[in-house]
């Protein structure tokens, strides 16, 4: 009885790949990251073109839910579910259950029956894309969670850095300000650092994690030291996360005097880059904002790509890689 | 000071174990006669009459386990734990007596509430149950509680645990107060301006998880506090749930020079650091929380030379609801009390750690000592509390097999080595595997 076939293999349903989600920079090998790079540049020459929509994600559902405020996150996600003709809706904390008190858990529930095939989640709390990723049958991006990852931030950085400078390895990125707060500045280290850049954090001593250098970068808390990068990526001084009392930095007059990123400290040539919003004057000076050398508004156009190709890549390809050719076949 | 349900006392023989008592320098193949719950005959063959046999062939007997700290959520929060649930969870786990924290809703901090807990336990308690009463008035760090009543009433001790003693003044007030009494002071050392954000031991971890970091200093400079405290006094003082390196340390350093300081440590501090944090399980989040393995060495270290002389399981019950949520939201705490012998087993004698004959000791006459009370042991004419150890059984933890009201404990699904087969407390046979 042992040899019984019933169906000719090839005649098999394709088993379905593995349930993929992109919570952390962890969960990506160095190929995956160059993979969707490529993808992303496929769809930004697609977007060049006068019809800008692709039908490649018709029929499927993505969702977004943030519970925590966001404009170009959610922005960017919203579009590029839309430009690839995916059905799309938007959750926010406020006005919804979560307002009356719901668990995560609960919700992730409720929006589950809807069978949405990727949740977009931004949450305050490290371990929440985790939760909903238990609790759902859908692929869960992490928009960002607590202090913990932003990945497709990173990836859009990288998009960044791949497309000004033509590579990535080798490059040196100062990353200025409040580390121990930042998502972005952890999904970025861990990216860079497997690309191959070489990653510096400059900022006051009570804003770098003790222990962080374990995550392969260098720590100083010496402002000359961004003079020898490569790139100066400015972090937001998240003045919302700052408790009362706690005392990171006495006031953020001393934090612009000591750690702003003024033109007197860069030397010509180095690129700027900033993960918005800006406090212009608080950690960044508006001359250097508004500079030739800054790629904040790339950034923020390499967002909507990058996150076409990670909606794409997690519906679609999978690991396989993608040949710059195929979004366009599809369109 | 120890309450339990009044039940018949058992008629029991047990065959053939190897009978291991490091206090009394019990360790051979030896029967136990066990007439109407105490221990009549130690021998060979030992004649029936009768009684209930136990068969201990392969099998360890030890005195019971005492675990110097439990939350039994009673009274206020019933759902998680009971006086039931909770000594059911401790029979299974070995111990013959536990001691329930004061940091229930409400404190306790009276009488009243203390002797209506002493009266419940009468009824529902499967093992001895003593309980401890709060240093101060609804654990507010304020005022003192009523000591001199609360230990007429059969307090087995003060504490605020679950809270520091913050105000160095009440700290210094209450060791003198306390000295009235014959029980001890036990404390929960943090200091909060530390620990304030911290959800995981700051380290290399949270810094890369971005988890609000809790520096081992919290407790270290706590624990110099009121040792510093206790040596001006000259009084005893027992410190919870040790994590640090730091904190061991200095209580090393203090019993040298003649404090006369106890202390604890639990399974999961001894067992685990702050890399398990990586899961983002909600099970591995406790306060204080778990240390870098230089943390945890010391730990053993401690507990091998001594310098700790108790484990304690901490065990805490939560709610499933309150701890399905994110890592930072879910509350401090997990169950301990049906895995602490297994998961120590496994962890620390197997690998040639620590001494089988050390962490008998360790759960049993060394926290029985720390609070004045009696140790259980392998005698004649002393009471029956026993337990029967199989060492060489494998098995797997799972949710279904807790009597505890609460499953959030850190061991799930893992496969431990070691498993209390018996317990026999105050000469009643409480469990049986």
């Amino acid at each position: 009885m042992g040899d019984l076939h019933v169906m000719r293999d090839d005649l098999r349903p394709p088993t379905p790949p593995p349930k993929r989600h992109l919570i952390s920079i962890g969960d990506l090998t160095r190929d995956d990251i160059e993979r969707l790079l490529g993808t992303a540049r496929s769809f930004e020459r697609a977007l060049e073109r006068e019809m800008k929509k692709l039908p490649t994600l018709r029929g499927r559902l993505v969702i977004n839910v943030f519970y925590e405020s966001s404009t170009r996150t959610s922005s960017s996600f919203e579009l590029a579910a839309k430009r690839l003709s995916a059905d799309t809706m938007s959750i926010k904390a406020s006005g919804s259950a979560v307002d009356k008190g719901e668990s995560l858990k609960d919700t992730a529930i409720t929006l589950g029956a809807y069978d949405p095939d990727v949740i977009v989640l931004r949450h305050p709390q490290i371990g929440a894309p985790q939760l909903v990723a238990r609790v759902t049958d859908a692929r869960i991006v992490n928009a960002g969670d607590g202090k913990h990852q932003h990945p497709t931030q990173a990836l859009l950085d990288l998009y960044t850095i791949q497309e000004q400078f033509g590579r990535i390895e080798g490059l040196h990125v100062a990353i200025v300000g409040d580390v121990l707060h930042s998502r972005v500045a952890r999904s970025n280290i861990q990216a860079l650092v497997l690309l191959g850049a070489r990653v510096t954090l400059v900022g006051p001593p009570p804003l770098i994690p003790r222990g962080i250098e374990a995550m392969g970068c260098e720590t100083t808390t010496d402002i000359d030291a961004i003079g020898a990068a490569d790139i100066v990526y400015v972090l937001r001084m998240q003045n919302e996360r700052m408790q009362e009392g706690a005392n990171y930095v006495p006031s953020l007059r001393e934090y612009t005097a000591r750690w702003g990123v003024t033109p007197e400290r860069l030397r010509p040539g180095q690129k700027i880059m900033h993960p918005g919003p800006m406090n212009r004057g608080v950690e960044i000076d508006p001359v250097v904002a508004d500079a030739a050398d800054a790629l904040i508004e790339t950034q923020v156009r390499a967002g909507l790509v990058t996150r076409m190709a990670v909606l794409y890549d997690l519906l679609t390809t999978g690991p396989k890689p993608v040949t710059a050719e195929v979004p366009m076949e599809v369109a | 000071m120890l309450h339990a349900k009044d039940a018949p006392k058992e008629n029991l023989v047990v065959r053939g174990a190897r009978a291991l008592d490091p206090v009394e320098g019990v360790d051979g193949q030896v029967d136990v006669r066990i007439d109407d719950g105490v221990i009549a005959e130690l021998g060979s063959n030992l004649s029936v009459n009768g009684h209930r046999v136990l068969d201990g062939g392969g099998l360890v007997l030890a005195p019971a386990f005492v675990d110097p700290h439990v939350h039994l959520r009673t009274p206020g929060r019933e759902d998680e734990e009971t006086i039931a649930s909770g000594t059911a969870a401790a029979a299974a786990g070995g111990y013959c007596a536990i001691l329930a924290m004061p940091n229930t809703e409400p404190v306790v901090d009276s009488a009243a509430v203390l002797g209506t807990l002493i009266e419940q336990a009468r009824a529902q308690a499967q093992v001895a149950v003593g309980f401890l009463a709060a240093i101060s008035k609804g654990q507010q760090g304020a005022e003192l509680t009523e000591m001199g009543e609360l230990a007429d009433e059969g307090a087995v001790g003060f504490t605020d645990d679950g809270r520091p003693v913050v105000a160095t003044s009440l700290m210094w007030r209450a060791l003198q107060y306390a000295s009235i009494t014959d029980r001890p002071l036990a404390v929960h050392c943090e200091d909060p301006t530390l620990s304030q954000g911290g959800h995981m031991h700051e380290g290399v971890v949270s810094a890369e998880l971005g988890i609000g970091g809790w520096p081992s200093i919290a407790e270290s400079v706590m624990v110099e506090r009121d040792l510093a405290l206790a040596t001006y006094e000259n009084r005893t003082l027992h410190l919870m749930h040790l994590s640090a390196k730091a904190s061991v340390d200095a209580l090393r350093r203090a019993q040298g020079e003649g404090v006369r300081a106890t202390a604890e440590a639990t399974p999961h501090h001894l067992v685990l650091t702050d890399e398990a944090v990586r899961s983002l399980d909600s099970n591995l989040k406790m306060n204080p929380p778990l240390g870098n393995d230089e943390d945890r060495k010391a730990l053993v270290e401690a507990l091998r030379d001594g310098t700790i002389s108790c484990v304690a399981t901490d065990h805490a019950p939560h709610a499933r609801h309150e701890k399905e949520v994110p890592f930072e939201a879910a509350p401090f705490g997990v169950t301990g009390l049906e895995t602490s012998f297994s998961a120590l087993y496994t962890h620390l004698v197997e690998p040639g750690l620590l001494p089988l004959e050390t962490l008998l000791e360790r759960m049993s006459a060394g926290p029985a000592r720390a609070y004045g009370l009696e140790a259980p042991r392998i005698a004649v004419g002393a009471p029956a509390n026993i337990v029967l150890l199989d060492t060489q059984a494998s098995w797997q933890v799972s949710e279904d097999g807790f009597r505890s009201r609460s499953k959030n404990s850190w061991l799930i699904g893992e496969k431990l080595r070691g498993r209390v087969r018996a317990t026999v407390a105050a000469g009643r046979l409480v469990h049986e595997s």
